[in-house]
C-alpha cells in the first residue's frame, strides 16, 4: 500500500524553513537554468520568424553571408527576368538589388560602440517586406541621404529618432522614419537607397545581394535551384527563412557556458537536497518504523521519500519561474556572426522552457532524494524505535 | 583539547552532512572561481608586456570596411611606431563551414609580420622558407595539432569574401603565448588572384616602442587621417579584443548576475547546515553553558564550525577549478575562449574570501539563537 502525498506535504510544511531554505536553493538554480534557456529560446524566435518563405535572397556562390558577398551589377537584370518572379501593380517584378554594411553606433545607455548593420535597397525592397510596419515619420526617398530605423536601433541607441541626424560613413543622414519588423531580426538594421549607401561606402557597380519575390512557394523552390543552377550567373539562391534560421548558431557561445553553469549549480543543489533529506530521515526514523510495523512496505517507504525529495524541488521549480517573471520580455543584444552586427531579442519564457525547467528540477529531487530515501527504508525497525 | 580542535571535531562531526555541505559549497565556489577568472581575463588582465604595447588601426566606420594599404607607410612614420603589419581577414571555408573548423586566416607581409607580434616563436630557417614562398602559410601551433599539420602539408581555403580558393603550403609552425587559432599567408597571392583586393587592408597591428607610449601613437595615427575619406580608429590590442567579447552581450552583467546566484545559493545550503546541525545540539549547548562556557564562547564556536565547513568547499572548489580550467585551456577547439586563461593567486584568495564570509553570515543568526539559550530549557530540549 501506499503512503498518502498529504503525509509528504504536511512534513514538508512542518519544518518549514528547512523547506523554505531548501527549495529557494533549487529556486536560484532553476532560475538560472530558466534565464539561460529563456534568452536562447527569445533568439530562436527572432530568427525563426525573420524572414518571408516568399522571399528568395542571392548572393555570390560560395558566400555565407550578405556581408562577405558582392557581384556585379550587370547580372542584376538577368536575375530579374527569371520566371516565377510576382509582379507589382505596373507589372514591374518584384525584385531588390541591396548593399549590407556595417557601421559603429553608440549605444543609448553609454554601455559602448556597437557594430550595426545598415541595408541599401531599392523601392522594391520595401514590397519584398510586406509585414514590416511604419510606426512613426515615412519611408526613406530614392536618391536622398535618408534612413528609417528599426524599432530596436529607436530604443537602444541615440539619436535615432524621426528628425534626428545620423553621423555614419561619408557625411550625415536624415531619420526619416521608425519601422516594427515584428521582433525579427530586421528590428535591428537601418534602411536606406541602395545607391546612396553604395556610394558613401564606395561600392558602386554591383550589389552585395538581392532579393526576389516569387509568386508562390513552389515558385519560390525553383527560382532558388534556378538561381544556383544558372551557370553564367555563378550565384547561390536561398530562401530567406533558411539564411535566418542557420542564424541562430550565434547563441553557441550562450548556450554553452550556460549548459556548464546549469549543470554545476544543479549538482551542488542536489547535494543540498541529499542533506535535507537526510536530515528529514533522521528526525523521523522512530516515525518510519512505526509505519514499517502498521505494514507499509519498503518500497511504499522509499517511494514516500522519494515523492517527498521530488515535491520539494516542484516546489523550487515553481519559485524558480516565478523569479524569473519580472524579465520576461526584457531586450537585450547579441553579436550576430553571420552579419556581423547586433541583433536585439528579447528574453521569451516559452511552456517549452517552463516544462523543461520543471523536469530539470525534478531530476535534481530524484538525484538528491534517492539515496536517503533507500537510507530510510533500509533501516532497521528494532533499532529506529529503541531510538 | 584546545577550542580550535574542538571547532574542527564538531564540524565533521555528522560526516555524511558535512561532506554533503562541503560538496555543495565545492561546486558553487568551482564556478565562482571559473566566472572571477572569466572576468579578470576579460577586463583585468592587460595581456603580456608585447601584447601591451601593440595596437590595432581599422577603419572608423566598422571593422567590415577596408583601408587603403599606403596608410601603413604613413603609419610607419609616426614616431614610437617600430613596425607595422596588414592583416587581412580572408574568412575562408576550410574543408567544411562547421564552426568547430573554423579558423582566423589573415594575410599579411611575411617580412614584417614578426616584428610587431615580437613574442610569436618561430624557427628562423621556416621563417626563411615563408618569405620565400608566395603561397606559403604559417600556422598556429595549437592549430596544427588539432588539425595535424605537419610542414609541407596543403590546406585549401574556399573564399566567402574573394571569389578564390588559396592552395596554401605549410612552411612554419609558430608558438603564441595564448593560443591565436590563426594562420598568417602573403596578403600578395590574394591581391594576385583578385584584382579588387588589391591596395586594400582591413587592419594594421602596431608594434609601438613602449607599453606607455600606446596611447600617443593611437591619436598620433587618428589624427593623420582624421580629414581623409578614410579615417582610422586606432586602439590597443586589448581594447580590440574586448570589442568582440562585448559583441557576444552584456558579458559583464551576465557574469556578475551568475556570480550573485551562485554566493547566495551557498549562504543558504551553509545556514541550512549550520541551522540543523545547532538544532540538534541544543542539550549539548546547555551542557557547554553549565560547564562555564560563555555566552561569546558559544558564538565563536558555532561561527568558527561553519567558517571551517565553507573553508573546506573553498579549498576543493579552488582546486577543482584550477584542474578544470587548466584541462580547458589545453582542450582542442576550447583554445580561442579559454586560452589564456589562467587562475591567479588573488582570483583565489577572492573566492577563499567570499566563501570564509558566506560561513560566518550564514552561521550568526543559529549561532547567535544557541548562544542566546536559556540552560535549564536547552537541557529540557528532546530534539
Amino acid at each position: 500500500m501506499a503512503i498518502p502525498i498529504s503525509y509528504n506535504v504536511r512534513n514538508l510544511k512542518l519544518r518549514k524553513g528547512l523547506t523554505v531554505m531548501t527549495a529557494l536553493g533549487i529556486a536560484l538554480t532553476v532560475t538560472t537554468a530558466v534565464f539561460l534557456m529563456a534568452l536562447l529560446a527569445g533568439l530562436d524566435k527572432a530568427f525563426a520568424t525573420s524572414g518571408d518563405p516568399l522571399n528568395v535572397l542571392v548572393m555570390r556562390k560560395g558566400s555565407t553571408a550578405e556581408l562577405s558577398g558582392g557581384f556585379d551589377a550587370s547580372l542584376f537584370p538577368t536575375l530579374k527576368t527569371l520566371p516565377g518572379i510576382a509582379k507589382d501593380n505596373e507589372g514591374q517584378p518584384i525584385a531588390s538589388g541591396e548593399w549590407v554594411v556595417v557601421v559603429v553606433l553608440p549605444r543609448k545607455d553609454g554601455t559602448g560602440e556597437v557594430n550595426v548593420s545598415v541595408r541599401g535597397m531599392m523601392p522594391a525592397g520595401l514590397m519584398l517586406r510586406k509585414n514590416t510596419k511604419l510606426i512613426e515619420g515615412r519611408w526613406f526617398a530614392t536618391g536622398q541621404r535618408e534612413v528609417v530605423v528599426g524599432k530596436s536601433i529607436h530604443n537602444r541607441f541615440s539619436g535615432a529618432n524621426v528628425g534626428d541626424t545620423m553621423d555614419f560613413a561619408k557625411g550625415k543622414w536624415k531619420v526619416v522614419g521608425i519601422f516594427d519588423a515584428g521582433g525579427t531580426s530586421y528590428d535591428s538594421e537601418l534602411w536606406g537607397d541602395v545607391n546612396q549607401i553604395a556610394a558613401d561606402f564606395d561600392r558602386q557597380g554591383g550589389y552585395s545581394s538581392a532579393y526576389l519575390r516569387a509568386t508562390d512557394p513552389i515558385a519560390a523552390d525553383a527560382l532558388k535551384n534556378r538561381v544556383s543552377d544558372d551557370q553564367r550567373l555563378k550565384l547561390e539562391g536561398k530562401l530567406e527563412t533558411e539564411y535566418y534560421a542557420a542564424q541562430t548558431s550565434s547563441g553557441g557561445a550562450i548556450k554553452f557556458i550556460g549548459t556548464v553553469v546549469a549543470i554545476i549549480m544543479a549538482i551542488g543543489s542536489s547535494f543540498a537536497a541529499m542533506n535535507t533529506m537526510y536530515a528529514a530521515v533522521a528526525y523521523r526514523s522512530r516515525e518510519i518504523a512505526t509505519l514499517r510495523i502498521i505494514g507499509f512496505s519498503r518500497p511504499s517507504i522509499l517511494t514516500s521519500f522519494v515523492i517527498e525529495a521530488v515535491l520539494l524541488s516542484l516546489l523550487g521549480a515553481i519559485v524558480g519561474i516565478i523569479l524569473i517573471l519580472p524579465f520576461n520580455g526584457m531586450t537585450t543584444g547579441i553579436g550576430n556572426q553571420v552579419t556581423f552586427s547586433e541583433t536585439v531579442f528579447s528574453l521569451h519564457l516559452t511552456l517549452k522552457v517552463a516544462i523543461t525547467a520543471v523536469a530539470f528540477a525534478v531530476v535534481m529531487g530524484l538525484a538528491g532524494g534517492f539515496a536517503p530515501a533507500w537510507h530510510a527504508a533500509r533501516q532497521d525497525i528494532l533499532t529506529s524505535l529503541r531510538a | 583539547m584546545t577550542l580550535t580542535r574542538f571547532v574542527t571535531k564538531s564540524a565533521f562531526r555528522n560526516r555524511r552532512r558535512s561532506i554533503l555541505t562541503v560538496l555543495s559549497i565545492t561546486f558553487s565556489l568551482l564556478l565562482l572561481t571559473l566566472m572571477m577568472t572569466i572576468w579578470r581575463a576579460f577586463y583585468i588582465d592587460t595581456g603580456s608586456a608585447q601584447s601591451a604595447s601593440r595596437l590595432v588601426t581599422r577603419h572608423k566606420v566598422s571593422l567590415t570596411q577596408l583601408l587603403p594599404s599606403f596608410y601603413r607607410e604613413k603609419i610607419r612614420a609616426i614616431p614610437g611606431v617600430v613596425a607595422v603589419a596588414p592583416n587581412n581577414w580572408f574568412g575562408g571555408k576550410y574543408k567544411d563551414f562547421k564552426p568547430e573548423n573554423f579558423f582566423a586566416q589573415f594575410g599579411t607581409d611575411p617580412d614584417e609580420l614578426f616584428k610587431v607580434f615580437t613574442d610569436f616563436k618561430i624557427p628562423p630557417d621556416q621563417l626563411a622558407a615563408w618569405q620565400r614562398d608566395r603561397a606559403g602559410v604559417v600556422v598556429d601551433s595549437e592549430l596544427a595539432k588539432k588539425h595535424g599539420w605537419k610542414i609541407g602539408d596543403h590546406i585549401m581555403l574556399e573564399g566567402t569574401i574573394y571569389p578564390v580558393t588559396l592552395d596554401l603550403t605549410i612552411r612554419g609552425i609558430f608558438t603564441a603565448p595564448e593560443p591565436t587559432t590563426s594562420v598568417y599567408y602573403n596578403q600578395k597571392y590574394v591581391e594576385e588572384a583578385v584584382s579588387f583586393a588589391n591596395g586594400h587592408a582591413g587592419t594594421f597591428a602596431i608594434l609601438a616602442d613602449s607599453p606607455e607610449n600606446v596611447s600617443k601613437v593611437a591619436t598620433a595615427v587618428d589624427d593623420t587621417f582624421r580629414n581623409s575619406p578614410e579615417p582610422t580608429k586606432t586602439e590597443s590590442e586589448k581594447a580590440f579584443g574586448l570589442s568582440f567579447i562585448n559583441s557576444i552581450g552584456n558579458v559583464k552583467a551576465f557574469i556578475l548576475s551568475i556570480c550573485m546566484a551562485v554566493v547566495f545559493a551557498t549562504l543558504l545550503v551553509s545556514a541550512n547546515t549550520m541551522a540543523m546541525s545547532i538544532r540538534e545540539r541544543t542539550r549539548e549547548v546547555a551542557v557547554l553553558k553549565t560547564l562555564g562556557f560563555t555566552r561569546q564562547t558559544v558564538l565563536r564556536l558555532y561561527l568558527g564550525e561553519a567558517v571551517v565547513v565553507a573553508l573546506t568547499g573553498g579549498v576543493l572548489g579552488c582546486v577543482f577549478a584550477l584542474l578544470l580550467i587548466t584541462g580547458l585551456s589545453h582542450a582542442p577547439g576550447m583554445g580561442m575562449f579559454f586560452g589564456g586563461m589562467k587562475v591567479t593567486p588573488p582570483t583565489l584568495a577572492v573566492a577563499m574570501l567570499v566563501a570564509g564570509t558566506v560561513g560566518l553570515v550564514s552561521a550568526i543568526f543559529p549561532a547567535y539563537h544557541a548562544a542566546k539559550l536559556d540552560i535549564v530549557e536547552g537541557l529540557r530540549y528532546l530534539g
